[in-house]
């Protein structure tokens, strides 16, 4: 029998109890939409992260507190920084003329200006800042190491900042007050974007010392240092650990490069998108039992038919495949599906909520290939019990 | 159908009249020789449906086999069929033993060789005539085109081009024995093997059923063998054959049943004069055919 003869058959099958083939492919549906839906939103959060980190700016070492691959520090709590204002100025000197050298302090503040008061994200930094991250001031000028030094009360916006505290207003030159005390607006910076629904546009920058005192600590979250090309990077990332060593004792801190973050972030999403999709597979391994049962009672059902088919010269093997590709079509029906509303679901979620997706080939086709593995496992056992029935019994079955 | 590689009408129609056991014969289209079928229902039940039947069927022949339930009928057809393998002795089609050949070599021989009527039709309810009629060919490869062209052949043969287009609901159940035979034809068996054709028809529409597939046997040539409990239907075969308790009755045979209509328009084959006896004698008891042998 050809293999169109034995689609044109299956079609017909499978139209003929519509409601039955539609609910059993309802499970391989709502498993190759959770799995390309799921892949989908995986690789767009990574793909944002890496937006995200490579807006930063190029070339950049971070060093963070605590051990970044070694698990968690002792005290297990969260760790609690060891860098201060005084180390950020050590390490600027050292580099001084390899690398230029900021720090970033950062906690959610309320502020208010003239148009209303908002939650924003109080950003204490260095001067250097802007050149180190790649930050366009677009109006007005950020403020200098030397107002960092003095702990001058100046602050940069960023443009969501700007629009809340002052609507259509003019902000430069005009104070704010961060957490009730009060900033003069001196630069307003580029947008930046949102990650993850956050508006880190949503930032009010301001000098270190000041965001130390506002804050109450001595500490500096982050430092970060800008090395002049790819090829200096690994030197930068010695250098820097070694200065930071001089005062800090080595386990209390890390030095990263972006690769490093972006390779760890990478191990973590795919681990949590693995486990997602995993989980996603057992909806379809479930689907797939519930094709066999169809199968099987189909099979019951068609026993007369199978048996005249028999009669009329249908070889094992014909009745067998028949039932296979019925299996086939069934799930590869329910795969397309389930790709189609996969695929708008993850476009629908892009546009209208905060969670990134994006879908790639490769997630079609593996959610896609499962399907018609799926059909093809779970098809075997109906297809080959309808391919051993004994034509004599088969044509008499009841 | 003289395209189709059967004995022309004529020539069989005139074979049927001359009926001459001494000339050359073709390969007898079945051969049962002292056959038995055992079914195995438990560790100590078994049931013996036939009990050493033995049977030739000549190409062209007209046999009847007439019993009532239980007798071993529905089993004698499975084996005449090919459906199923008997438990011991041989059973040749067309001088090939099943018990030489695959499932999927006795698969082919129903399709090639064996053409169905069922007591239900056994159509696919959401196909249309022409469709049903094609089925066997299915099985071979044909092409849709080809399928369709002879579908179309055959459907005209039973008188019922006009409805080709119709699924088996919109057909009466006349028309829709008609088109099994049809699809029976469609294959261009040597034997036709017809299971209570009139079975689920009433008298009248019964008698056209009988009348076509006698005019089919007359003359295109191919054997026919009717299974059925019913008196009036056997009786209308030359060569009539009653079952009880899975033998044939020898006793209450038909005097034409040791004389079938040989087909002498077949290629003559190397066949032993033995062979062109319908018989329920093993082969080493042959005697003259004229006596009918007692048990």
């Amino acid at each position: 029998m050809r293999a169109g003869e034995s689609l044109r058959v299956a079609g017909g099958a499978i139209l003929a109890n519509r409601l039955r083939a539609g609910l059993t492919a309802l499970g391989v549906v709502i498993g190759v939409m959770s799995v390309v839906l799921l892949i989908s939103v995986g690789t767009g959060a990574r793909a944002e992260i890496t937006e995200q980190l490579e807006a930063l700016g190029s070339n950049l070492v971070f060093a963070v507190p605590g051990g970044f691959e070694g698990g968690p520090t002792e005290g297990g709590g969260p760790t609690r920084s060891p860098f201060t204002a005084q180390a950020i100025d050590d390490l600027s000197n050292d580099l001084a003329g390899q690398a230029e050298v900021t720090g970033t302090l950062s906690s959610g503040e309320q502020a208010r200006g003239p148009a209303g008061q908002v939650g924003i994200s109080a950003f204490g930094t260095t001067g250097s800042y802007a050149s180190v991250t790649d930050t366009d001031v677009t109006r007005g000028t950020f403020f200098s190491d030397t107002d960092s030094a003095l702990g001058r009360r100046v602050a940069v916006l960023g443009p969501s900042a700007a629009e809340e505290l002052f609507g259509q207003r003019d902000p430069l030159g005009q104070q704010i007050t961060v957490a009730g005390v009060g900033f003069e607006v001196v630069g307003l910076v580029e947008e930046a974007g949102t990650t993850f629904g956050v508006d880190t546009d949503l930032q009010v920058l301001v000098p270190l010392r000041a965001a130390q005192e506002l804050f109450g600590i001595q500490r500096v979250d982050t430092v970060l240092v800008r090395a002049p090309s790819p090829d200096a990077l690994p030197g930068v990332v010695d250098e820097v650990e070694a200065s930071l060593a001089q005062t800090i004792d080595e386990d209390r801190f890390s030095v990263l490069t972006q690769d490093d973050i972006l390779g760890v972030v990478g191990d973590v999403l795919g681990t949590l998108t693995l486990v997602l999709v995993a989980i996603a597979g057992i909806s379809l391994l479930v689907a797939g039992i519930g094709v066999s049962n169809i199968m099987l009672v189909s099979v019951s059902e068609r026993t007369r038919e199978i048996g005249l088919r028999k009669a009329l010269g249908a070889r094992t093997r014909d009745i067998t495949s028949q039932f296979l590709i019925e299996a086939l079509l069934l799930c590869g029906l329910g795969g397309l599906l389930g790709l189609g509303l996969g695929i708008a679901f993850a476009e629908a979620a892009a546009a209208t909520t905060p969670l990134p997706a994006e879908v790639t080939w490769w997630a079609i086709a593996l959610a896609f290939g499962t399907s018609l593995g799926v059909g093809i496992v779970f098809g075997v056992l109906p297809a080959r019990r309808a391919g051993r029935l004994d034509p004599a019994v088969a044509l008499r079955h009841e | 159908m003289s395209h189709n590689g059967l004995p022309s009408p004529s020539a069989a129609a005139s074979a049927a009249a001359t009926a001459d056991t001494t000339s050359a014969q073709a390969e007898p289209v079945v051969d049962a020789q002292d056959v038995t079928r055992h079914y195995v229902l438990g560790k100590d039940t078994i049931v013996e449906a036939l009990r050493g039947v033995s049977l030739t069927v000549p190409p062209g022949a007209f046999v009847s086999i007439v019993g009532p339930s239980g007798s071993g009928k529905s089993t004698l057809l499975n084996l005449l069929g090919a459906l199923d393998r008997p438990t011991s002795g041989a059973l040749r089609f067309s001088g090939r033993d099943v018990a030489d050949l695959s499932d999927a070599e006795l698969a082919s021989l129903r399709n090639t060789d064996i053409g169905f009527v069922f007591q239900q039709f056994h159509l696919l309810g959401r196909t249309p005539a022409r469709d049903n009629v094609a089925l066997p060919l299915v099985y071979r490869g044909e092409s849709r085109r080809e399928r369709r062209r002879r579908a179309d052949e055959a459907l005209d043969l039973v008188g019922l081009a006009h409805r080709r287009d119709h699924r088996p609901a919109e057909l009466s159940g006349g028309e829709q024995q008609r088109v099994a035979i049809a699809r029976a034809l469609v294959s261009q068996p040597r034997l036709l093997l017809a299971d209570e054709p009139t079975g689920n028809l009433d008298s009248q529409t019964g008698s056209d059923i009988m009348g076509l597939l006698q005019d089919l046997n007359a003359q295109a040539g191919v054997a026919l063998v009717v299974i059925t409990h019913d008196p009036e239907v056997a009786a209308l075969a030359p060569v009539e054959l009653p079952i009880r308790d899975g033998v044939l009755d020898q006793e209450r045979a038909t005097a034409g049943s040791l004389v079938p209509p040989p087909a002498v328009t077949a290629p003559p084959p190397p066949a032993e004069p033995d062979d062109s006896v319908a018989s329920q004698r093993p082969p080493s008891q042959a005697e003259a055919a004229e006596e009918p042998p007692t048990r």
